[in-house]
């Protein structure tokens, strides 16, 4: 059975939970390999076969971070190369995204991203248009390179041989165009990623001000969710930008989506309408977001949010 | 200084969109169609970068874009807005292109532009892949400076650079090099102006060149369904969901919700 490449997303040290999902995702399709890049210690190595993987292609260097994206393409190139895979996997982050559409042209195979499911032939199964149409797309040239959507498919572990290989990889100066010279931190240490988030709580105009954020981030943090924002939100000022949820923002799929205070225009569905499940609290009963919730409530966010909150916590406790 | 930004037309991103039955691409009549709004982010950085340089004898600004007859409109809001001239690449060939092939037909009309400084969206509302920037950028040979939440540009130095932030999940990455680039914008870069009467006018008589795949050298056999390397092979309308349960707050709303949370063992 041919391989197929998992590119793996890790921070810290620690295998990011799509890189899982998509090892589960590949060993449907053939033999399970993951590709990994950048600081790889013995730890992230047993890890990744701890979840499937029987080859863990290894391309260590602390260079990888210093450029953007190039030098990684130039790495998952090379694995494509030592392994002749069926496929790659990668997770639909805007870095995935990026390193599958380089090796695409470096390659000269087709690219699919944002696949909400991967069928056997790499038919990939998309859900565009604000999640209003499913779509099957397929590669018709070179090597299959597919992006793959963080909540797609449930991981489930299954020891791998978990096999290394380090792989002979040449950075190149073209890779080296661009220099990385600062990273700069403004996300609240503590809160899971909202693309790879399992429970995200977002607020919208509703929430009134940035003050307003304070009951949305405690219920998140009851729930151990993310926090996303309504563009109204963001537009406004009330939350940072890189946590908009919608058509010109992130695109999450989560397990749980609560709407506080959006009402849920095109504009925001687009990015949240895969949820599994959905609720929103909202003062406008003829809000759209109603459409499509599994629970809703009509009333005042800043009475019920912090109700739920407490809630949440005793239950919890 | 010389600026192209790459503007692509789009359904109306408020309006509901379609794909055509026949061969799978956008129905691009069933939507007004309208400039991407994440490229007119990049046009309007653009000016500013010309205004901060001194004007139109410092820097010019060309509006590129691909597309078919109607796509002339994208070039001409941006002309409106302030740009100095446009590009068209127009070819019945294209139609059905997928990003791959796109970037192809973009590269070969940036390689003959020869600007030293690319901008466009960080990406198209309707495809919404967010890869065009970096395949360019793989193309032409140029450094990649994407999702940027700022731009920084220093003409003074030969060459020049572009400094920028990089937005990420985490925050962002400072990110330099050394110009030509390919620089993508976010939207919360700037605030783009909005076409004044002047600039509605001035726009007729500002120059716009049409260019065919022949001009640009580029085969038409590697562009649109054929040369497009992955395709849409069928589509359906979702499911519409389930109608939920919607209750009126009596006091007990937050207590309701977690009731239903604890029915749904997420607590």
């Amino acid at each position: 059975m041919a391989e197929v490449l998992v590119l793996v997303e890790h921070a810290s040290g620690d295998v990011k939970k799509v890189t899982f999902e998509l090892l589960t995702l590949a060993r449907s399709l053939g033999e399970p390999s993951a590709v990994v890049i950048g600081d790889v210690t013995d730890d992230l190595v047993a890890s990744l076969a701890d979840g499937g993987a029987d080859t863990v292609y290894v391309a260590s260097g602390s260079e990888y971070g210093d450029h953007v994206v190039a030098p990684k393409v130039t790495a998952l190139q090379a694995a494509l190369a030592a392994s002749g895979a069926a496929g790659v996997l990668v997770p639909a982050t805007a870095e995935g995204k990026e390193i599958a559409a380089r090796l695409a042209v470096r390659t000269g195979s087709g690219i699919i991203t944002d696949a909400v499911g991967v069928d056997a032939g790499f038919v990939a199964q998309q859900s565009v248009f604000g999640g209003s149409t499913l779509v099957h797309s397929a590669v018709s040239t070179g090597t299959p390179i597919i992006a793959v959507r963080p909540n797609s498919v449930a991981a489930e572990p299954s020891s791998g041989v978990g096999r290394r290989v380090d792989l002979d990889v040449t950075v190149t100066d073209t890779d080296r165009l661009t220099t990385v010279t600062e990273r700069v931190a403004q996300q609240k240490a503590g809160r899971p990623e909202l693309n790879e988030a399992a429970i995200v709580v977002s607020g919208g105009r509703g929430v009134g001000s940035p003050e307003g954020f304070a009951v949305i981030e405690s219920l998140a943090d009851s729930l151990g969710a993310a926090v996303g924002a309504s563009r109204a939100a963001t537009d406004a000022g009330w939350y940072p930008h890189q946590f908009q949820v919608g058509q010109t923002g992130k695109t999450v799929s989560p397990q749980l989506y609560i709407a506080n205070g959006i009402s849920g225009a095109i504009q925001h569905r687009a990015g949240m309408q895969t949820s599994k499940t959905i609720i929103a609290v909202n003062k406008d009963p003829e809000a759209p977001i109603f459409d499509l919730v599994d629970f809703g409530v009509v009333g005042d966010l800043h009475a019920i949010v912090p109700q739920l909150t407490e809630e949440v916590t005793r239950r919890r406790a | 200084m010389k600026i192209v930004v790459c503007v692509k037309q789009v359904p109306d991103s408020w309006a509901e969109k379609k794909l055509n039955p026949t061969d799978n691409t956008l129905d691009r009549d069933a939507a007004d169609a309208v400039v991407n709004e994440l490229d007119e982010y990049a046009i309007e950085e653009a000016l500013q970068i010309r205004e901060r340089l001194g004007g139109a004898d410092a820097c010019t600004v060309t509006v590129l874009t691909v597309g078919p007859e109607k796509a002339i409109e994208s070039v001409r809001k941006g002309l409106q807005m302030g740009a100095d001239d446009g590009v068209h690449v127009i070819d019945d060939a294209i139609h059905g292109s997928d990003a791959v092939a796109t970037s192809a037909v973009l590269a070969s009309a940036i390689e003959r532009l020869a600007p030293d400084l690319v901008l466009m969206g960080s990406e198209s509302t309707d495809a919404r892949m967010s890869v065009v920037p970096a395949m360019l950028a793989e193309r032409t040979g140029r450094p990649q400076l994407t999702f940027a939440g700022k731009v920084e540009l220093d003409a003074a130095s030969s060459p020049g650079t572009v400094r920028i932030q990089r937005v990420t999940d985490y925050g962002y990455d400072v990110v330099e090099a050394q110009l030509p680039a390919v620089v993508s914008v976010v939207e919360k870069i700037n605030e783009p102006r909005y076409p004044s009467f002047k600039g509605i006018m001035a726009a007729k008589k500002k120059p716009v060149e049409t260019l065919s795949l022949t001009d640009l050298g580029v085969e038409a056999a590697a562009v649109g369904l054929t040369g497009s390397w992955s395709s849409v092979q069928d589509f359906a309308a979702r499911p519409p969901r389930a109608a939920g349960t919607v209750v009126t707050d009596a006091g007990d709303g937050g207590t309701k919700v977690a009731d239903f949370l604890s029915a749904q063992k997420f607590i």
